[in-house]
């Protein structure tokens, strides 16, 4: 269930990259010089740092340190 | 020329660590030390350095450049979806790689296909694909170079001279200081242009008499369009999606992911990644569009009046191709930041934040080093060059590798005018994004063969060779226009555009990707799978 959402905030934020309804505006400027559609895309790399967050915290995939702690002396490179 | 002389300066500064590095190592001879650092970077440099390794020409030059001639639309097109799928695909497929590299003890991508596919010689293909899509990412580097030390020094380092300089000084850290030089110097160098760059955008800023008065000027003027992404079509702001599916599928960054020593050091590169994308694209971009604003700089006044020349479109086809082409030239803003901080800041700072800016540009360094690597595991190794000749002859095989490699682009960098922003995307990105397949198949589904990944690397292969085909071609039609290059039952499929192809309306790229998966999943569907034994080292359930 928690991967799940995790899988659906993703496909969301990957969606909300679309943002057709900024596209012909450059007003309101954030802090009075950040164009709206600008300031958008900022407010997103924020949001993808969120859900980074997410992710680690709650879907890290553990077994992978394990097994990577397993060495697998037969069929290793030399 | 004060700011040349402290670039030059930086420059020896950076040769310093590659050679401090290489004595830390004590002149190492081994293959894991030499290539991998021996897989042992701390979380700090781990982050700095692969944002480091990403953060090059094409993101500092190129997306100022960019966002001059087309406005804020850069930011969404390459900053803000490489924010979310990047850190994702580190997430995913990135710490897969490292636990499989510590595990069987993989140092190059093509091991892993090689070992998960049970092949031989798709894995060369596989490589020389990798190898040939690599290099313009190399040239860009150099071109970079050339192009940052001409502004700074105001034109008395010439562009050959300048690329020249560059070149060399990437090849001596990473001849000498190998993985770990290259990783130290990108930490250096990534740190330097964080700080740097939040320096220029106040000193610009207050130069330009304050951002809101010329945001306020650009929305009054023609130009308010540049504040907007009203003249860029939603079909290519969607394909630019499918690009940073290339970051993962980057030899250099696979690579890069098995230095780590820890898989813990990539929670906080995975966290901070997107933040960090932010602090350099939003500046770069914005100061792009700004730049629009910088009349008052000579040489930003010529690239504009370049600009509306071409714009007029009577008067644009009138002229040869020859001049239009000149006029092009002219008229890209490859250069728009190191002219704004010529012009705004004092020399010493100028000189400062172009080192700064060069710290951008010589993030090449890792993929020549990359290069390095495959070229001595893939092929040197692999065909017993190791096992006749020894370890210490395969280090140095790599290093004779990065010298021979560097000419090359350097020598290439000079016959090549187009833009920085243009072969990155058009070859580079695209041929990487519709390789990621490949990994993400060869990690995540056991039914995916060494048939399958042959079809997809060899429709990459084709693809690329195709687009740049047609691209040399076809003339590039006046921006707003289009020539047809192919249509089917009146229906334009295939259109070339001022700035490359297009099909049915999207970039390139994203035909690219869909036929590489579509290939991969059919072709394994029909063809043996891998050995039960070979399946049950890569998946455990």
């Amino acid at each position: 269930m928690k991967n799940t959402l995790l899988g659906l905030a993703t496909l969301a934020l990957y969606l909300l990259h679309q943002d057709v309804w900024f596209w012909r505006s450059a007003r309101p400027f954030l802090l009075g010089f950040l164009p709206v559609g600008l300031a958008y895309h900022a407010l997103y790399c924020l949001l993808a740092s969120l859900l980074m967050l997410l992710l680690v915290r709650h879907a890290w995939p553990t077994q992978l340190e394990r097994e990577a702690d397993t060495r697998d002396e037969q069929h290793r490179r030399p | 020329m004060i700011p040349a002389l402290i670039v030059i300066a930086y420059l020896g500064v950076v040769v310093y660590i590659g050679v401090f590095a290489f004595r830390h190592a004590h002149g190492s001879k081994e293959v894991e030390d030499y290539f991998l650092a021996n897989r042992s970077l701390g979380p700090f440099v781990f982050l700095m350095s692969l944002f480091g390794t990403n953060m090059t020409a094409f993101s500092i030059l190129g997306s100022s450049g960019h966002a001059f001639a087309n406005g804020i639309v850069t930011f969404g097109l390459m900053a803000s979806p490489a924010a979310l799928v990047m850190p994702l695909m580190l997430f995913l497929v990135g710490t897969r790689v490292w636990a499989l590299g510590r595990r069987h003890g993989f140092i190059t991508p093509v091991q892993l296909f090689r070992d998960r596919w049970e092949t031989s010689h798709v894995g060369t293909v596989i490589f020389a694909v990798q190898a040939v899509l690599l290099v313009p990412y190399v040239i860009i580097g150099v071109m970079g170079g050339g192009t940052t030390l001409s502004a700074v020094s105001g034109g008395r380092v010439p562009y050959w001279l300048g690329g020249a300089l560059v070149a060399f000084v990437v090849m001596s850290y990473v001849f000498f200081g190998g993985m770990r030089g290259t990783a130290w110097v990108n930490t250096f160098q990534t740190t330097l242009f964080l700080v740097f760059g939040a320096v220029a955008v106040l000193v610009i800023g207050w130069g330009m008499g304050g951002f809101r008065a010329s945001v306020e000027a650009l929305a009054a003027s023609p130009q308010e369009f540049l504040l907007t992404r009203e003249r860029f079509s939603t079909l290519d702001f969607f394909s630019y999606t499918f690009i940073p599916l290339s970051s993962i599928a980057f030899p250099h960054i696979t690579i890069f992911c098995l230095t780590a020593e820890r898989m813990a050091h990539f929670k906080r590169t995975v966290i901070f990644y997107p933040l960090c994308l932010l602090a350099i694209w939003l500046p770069c971009t914005f100061l792009g569009v700004m730049a629009n604003r910088a009349a008052d700089v000579p040489a930003i006044h010529a690239k504009l009046e370049a600009r509306a020349t071409l714009a007029t479109q009577a008067s644009a086809s009138a002229l040869p191709a020859e001049e239009r082409a000149a006029l092009r030239t002219k008229a890209t803003g490859d250069d728009v930041l190191v002219q704004l901080l010529n012009h705004y800041a004092p020399a010493w700072l100028a000189g400062l934040l172009a080192a700064g800016i060069m710290a951008a540009v010589m993030a090449t360094d890792s993929q020549i080093l990359a290069l390095s690597t495959m070229f001595t595991e893939d092929v040197f190794a692999h065909y017993e060059g190791k096992a006749r000749f020894g370890e210490a002859a395969q280090v140095m095989t790599g290093r004779a590798f990065v010298i021979g490699l560097t000419i090359v682009a350097y020598l290439i960098a000079l016959r090549v005018p187009e833009s920085i922003f243009a072969i990155a995307v058009q070859y580079a990105f695209t041929g990487y994004a519709a390789l990621a397949p490949l990994l993400i198949g060869a990690l995540f589904w056991r039914g995916s063969t060494k048939w399958g990944a042959l079809a997809s690397t060899l429709w990459v292969a084709f693809g690329v060779l195709g687009i740049a085909v047609v691209n040399s071609n076809v003339p590039a039609p006046p921006p707003g226009q289009a020539t047809s290059v192919w249509s089917l039952a009146g229906q334009d499929v295939i259109v070339r555009t001022a700035g490359g192809l297009s099909v049915l309306g999207f970039m390139p790229v994203v035909p690219m990707v869909l036929v590489s998966s579509l290939l991969l999943v059919i072709v394994s569907l029909l063809t043996p799978r891998p050995s039960a034994a070979t399946l049950a080292r890569y998946f455990a359930d």
